[in-house]
């Protein structure tokens, strides 16, 4: 008996008054990290993976455009349509689109604009050439192809 | 009274602290997208002038490197056919580097190469005559699926981007990190790609298997 009672005399409990601490310090951490989206995306996306990735420094001089199938088919069809801000828009308003948010940037900027071309893995090359005829028509020629990091594979 | 109030206890119950914090916590954490603006940076030719017609560009077959996609996703390099895209950056690399018939400058360029990267100039007569005058050309179909595409734009990438780093004795993921943004760096950048321009030529894709 005596041996079991010299066991629990020993202090067994962690200390878990610091723990609200480290639980809001990591809520902190995510509520200052997380982007609520401001946009619906009303295609598919599936966005491809790559090595060769490139960050811009400048986020400002970003702009989205999503392209791929649309996520309802009833409404807007089954073939691959681009997504500005909002809305779907058709290929020869992409001109218009770029030239306003060109306007929105600072003057000093605006040649520098970059179109984020977030693409679904299924779309064709198609598609994705008639956009960029739109954007050189735009003058809008900094286009960054949206991938996700790939591991190595040798 | 002044006892009584004394004794009632002034503390708020806070052992549900951690639980309240907790559930705040899942929130965030499921609802959290962490913004992704990575991606392969690609610079689109000017627009063409109607009026004026297209610059007749006379080069060498072998200053070409070309990659052919169809719309079955098979690729074709250099008049042999492949199934899939692998090698494609240490041909690509053997390509740009292969000082076949170097001129000049290009004999000057050579010589202030690092050794390793000198070892690489097979001077193939076949094969590019020198850095500055080697294309990659990646001609797809429209119906070339866009993730195929993108794997072969990323592999030239990855050639060009091996070649930077080990001329600056960086690796390329290294090499790409470099921001610019401060004289060390900039010189590094700009060392790494002097003389050798990332030539990669992206053309129209003609009207097979697409819409």
């Amino acid at each position: 008996m005596s041996k079991f009672k010299k066991k629990t005399s020993t202090q067994t409990n962690i200390p878990t008054s610091a723990l609200p601490d480290i639980i809001f310090m990591l809520l902190f951490f995510f509520m200052v990290t997380t982007v609520l989206r401001e946009q619906t995306i009303l295609v598919e996306q599936k966005i491809p993976q790559a090595t060769q990735l490139q960050k811009l420094q400048k986020k400002t001089l970003i702009s989205y455009m999503y392209i791929g199938k649309p996520k309802n088919p009833g409404l807007y069809g089954s073939e691959p349509r681009v997504q500005a801000n909002d809305v779907l828009i058709s290929t020869p308003d992409i001109v218009q689109w770029v030239n306003q948010e060109r306007d929105l940037l600072p003057e000093a900027d605006r040649g520098l604009i970059t179109i984020s071309l977030k693409v679904d893995k299924d779309v064709k090359m198609g598609p994705i050439s008639d956009v960029q005829t739109e954007l050189r028509n735009a003058d809008a020629r900094r286009v960054l192809y949206a991938s996700t990091g790939k591991i190595y594979e040798d | 009274m002044a006892r009584k109030k004394g004794r009632m206890s002034q503390e708020v119950n806070s052992g549900s602290m951690a639980d309240i914090a907790f559930l705040l916590l899942i929130f965030f954490l499921v609802t959290t997208t962490i913004a992704s603006d990575k991606g392969i940076l690609n610079i689109l030719p000017p627009k063409l002038d109607p009026n004026v017609p297209p610059p007749d560009i006379k080069k060498n077959e072998r200053n070409i490197f070309n990659i052919l996609i169809n719309a079955n996703d098979d690729l074709l390099v250099e008049g042999d056919y492949r199934r899939n895209s692998k090698g494609l950056d240490i041909e690509i690399k053997e390509f740009v580097l292969n000082f076949g018939a170097p001129d000049e400058n290009a004999t000057a360029l050579f010589n202030s190469l690092p050794a390793s990267l000198q070892a690489q100039a097979l001077r193939r007569p076949e094969s590019s005559d020198h850095p500055g005058e080697a294309v990659v050309s990646i001609k797809t179909n429209r119906g070339t699926s866009y993730e195929v595409f993108l794997e072969v734009f990323d592999l030239a990438k990855k050639a060009y981007f091996d070649i930077y780093g080990e001329r600056v004795g960086l690796t390329a993921d290294e090499y790409r990190a470099l921001t610019g943004d401060d004289e060390a760096s900039k010189a590094l950048q700009d060392k790494g790609k002097e003389g050798i321009p990332m030539a990669i030529s992206i053309a129209e894709p003609d009207k097979i298997g697409g819409n």
